[in-house]
């Protein structure tokens, strides 16, 4: 019966399409022999197309509805099998040992392009963990993330050509200016949220892109700057390929330091504090939390990694313009965020990893690709909307209460 | 143990509070009772900081805290439980609690706390993985409730904590809040839409009425003034 009515349904739809792509499919008119032609074997293959799309669709929701009342059944506390998986350590264990083998012997199996984009998708990682404390963990959308990104490279390009300071020196200092500016964009939008929030980020990512475009005396302008030095390695001469390699070391390196830090933040005081200025403001003031700090620490601390990711990015590419920190470049690194995950540190990996390197594998789809993306992650709201790995938080659990339970 | 002296709040140009002076003694019930915008809940708000009146003054154990940060008052031992109750949503019904906890360091009391909320609201114990969001309005108001007592806090502060729920579970709130105020010494600031039971577990009550405390006096007496009875109790 249901299958039946699903079938009519899917019916509807395709005929809707057919009709709808009707003019732009079918028809297509030759203006310069003033013929006609009726392309009828295209309507069938909407017609076609459509219905099962509709049909897989309308058996996924079900599926998932189903599937949702069977967990509802359950204790509420159910985790989805990947989650199981990881939490199991005879499994996770080898799965961190394996990667981490990978990542060392990456470079050397693999050639100079795919490094670089490695190193690419891995500067998009700690941007990602960066924002996920802004956004998965203070619940604090912010659109400008990107300005933190610019002050981080510009910073080391900027220490570079007037006082001549090294990679390794720019790095905490590009983390360290980039926190500031964090803190900065903090304090005026302390009583904002939602969407006024993202606005006002939004705004200042902006401004900050619009000021390095136009003030030419100070940042060059929309020409860049160019022959900022690779990092070094005490003094030792490397060639292109070499320091490739080397900069793909660091970065594996800044990405374990990252995800350690965040690991530990989420589970400390001040994640806890995040969580609920997350979930919600006024109870979060009521049991006894400084909003005004638990926000500008978010910011400040998601700036830092937006910061470092800035320096690794400059000194990579040896070459820095404006062009490079726009909107689209905020929205991406949002896009990793929320596909990842919201909150959660292993989906936000994976998010940059599939959001970075695919593109770059599939070339051939390049001018589909925001199409597919943006059909990617329509599936994803609708299936998952959680993002690819939900958030798994601790249980602050007290031992002693179970016995009460039982008696 | 609190003072409030004459203490005026704006929201923008609006004057909610035009002097209201209240006095708290340690151990009492307080409860505090008006219609509808009467400035009820922009007392309490003023209270624990988060709307600081203009001007007068809110002195709680002897020190000043009508310039203090919402979170500065917390930490003195003043505890709010929100109107609406405000429970995280997300987090389970131990999260919640935990959070209560925020500015405690003592884990074992933390723990021995969260003992004598599961033993005060059983259904809470049952509940306890579950996320706050997915309880019932009267769990929820009892958690929020809880919440606030893992604070550990001398003065509670509860804002209309029968607001949309049925009189049983009302009552049932009620007894816990005598409850609490009996055996934890806790002092208790009630402030409450239903005037017949906020003045039958009250010590004494002050009626509010557009900013102004009109009537201050025993629950007793309140119970029992022919005005309140035709203003408040429906009699």
């Amino acid at each position: 019966m249901t299958a039946l009515n699903e079938i009519k349904k899917s019916l509807l739809v395709s005929i809707w399409f057919m009709f709808l792509t009707f003019p732009i499919m079918v028809i297509k008119v030759n203006t310069v022999e003033q013929t006609i032609s009726w392309r009828w074997n295209r309507l069938a293959a909407v017609g076609i197309g459509s219905f099962c799309l509709s049909f897989v669709w309308r058996y996924m929701l079900k599926r998932k509805e189903t599937g949702a009342k069977k967990t509802a059944l359950g204790n509420g506390g159910e985790l989805s099998a990947v989650q199981r998986l990881l939490q199991n350590p005879r499994f996770f264990k080898p799965a961190l040992l394996a990667t981490a083998v990978f990542a060392l012997i990456y470079p050397f199996y693999f050639s100079m392009y795919q490094v670089n984009i490695m190193t690419t998708a891995l500067i998009y990682v700690i941007l990602g963990l960066g924002l996920n404390i802004v956004v998965g963990l203070a619940g604090l959308l912010d659109l400008g993330y990107v300005a933190f990104y610019a002050v981080g490279a510009y910073s080391y390009a900027l220490l570079h050509i007037h006082f001549g300071l090294g990679f390794w020196a720019c790095l905490p200092i590009g983390a360290g200016l980039a926190m500031m500016f964090g803190i900065v964009l903090g304090f005026p939008v302390l009583r904002l949220r939602g969407d006024y929030l993202a606005i006002v980020t939004l705004g200042f990512g902006e401004i900050i892109r619009l000021i390095l475009e136009n003030w030419n005396a100070f940042s060059y302008g929309p020409s860049g700057i160019a022959n900022i030095p690779r990092p070094g390695l005490f003094g030792m001469h490397l060639t292109i390929h070499q320091s490739l390699i080397y900069i793909y070391f660091i970065m594996v390196a800044i990405v374990v330091f990252t995800i350690f830090v965040v690991r530990r933040l989420q589970d400390s005081r001040i994640g806890r504090a995040w969580i609920a200025l997350r979930e919600d403001e006024v109870a979060c003031q009521a049991t006894g939390i400084d909003k005004t700090k638990t926000k500008l620490s978010a910011f400040a601390l998601g700036a830092t990694w937006a910061g470092m990711g800035g320096v690794v990015f400059a000194a990579k590419t040896t070459f820095i313009n404006p062009a490079s920190f726009t909107i689209w470049e905020s929205v991406m690194i949002l896009c990793i965020v929320v596909l990842g995950g919201m909150g959660s540190i292993l989906g936000v990996i994976l998010g940059a990893l599939i959001l970075m390197l695919l593109p770059e594998y599939m070339r051939a789809f390049s001018e589909y690709r925001m199409l597919l993306f943006a059909a990617a992650l329509v599936v994803m709201m609708v299936f998952r909307p959680n993002g690819i790995i939900s958030a798994v938080r601790r249980n602050y659990e007290f031992k002693g209460t179970n016995e009460k339970e039982t008696a | 143990m609190l003072k409030i002296d004459n203490i005026k709040t704006y929201y923008g140009n609006i004057m909610a509070l035009k002097g209201v002076s209240i006095e708290i003694s340690e151990g009492e019930i307080i409860t505090l009772i008006g219609a509808n915008g009467a400035g009820k809940s922009t007392t309490l708000m003023s209270i624990c900081g988060i709307v600081p009146p203009r001007s007068g003054e809110i002195r709680f154990m002897g020190k000043a805290i009508h310039t203090m940060k919402p979170d500065r008052i917390v930490s003195l031992g003043i505890s709010q439980v929100p109107e609406g109750r405000r429970i995280f949503p997300y987090l389970t019904v131990t999260e919640n609690l935990d959070m209560g906890a925020f500015l405690r360091n003592d884990r074992e009391n933390i723990k021995r706390d969260m003992d004598y909320i599961f033993e005060l609201f059983p259904i809470l114990a049952e509940r306890r993985h579950q996320s706050g969001g997915t309880l019932s309005g009267g769990e929820q108001q009892m958690l929020a409730i809880s919440r606030a007592l893992m604070a550990k806090p001398r003065l509670l502060l509860l804002d209309e904590p029968s607001l949309g729920l049925a009189p049983l579970i009302v009552k049932q709130i009620f007894e816990i809040i005598r409850k609490v105020n009996e055996e934890q010494r806790t002092t208790i600031f009630l402030v409450e839409q239903n005037a017949n039971l906020a003045l039958k577990v009250a010590h004494r009550g002050y009626v509010m009425e557009n900013g102004r405390i009109t009537i201050a006096d025993k629950a007793q007496s309140l119970l029992a003034n022919e005005d309140v009875k035709k203003a408040y109790l429906g009699l």
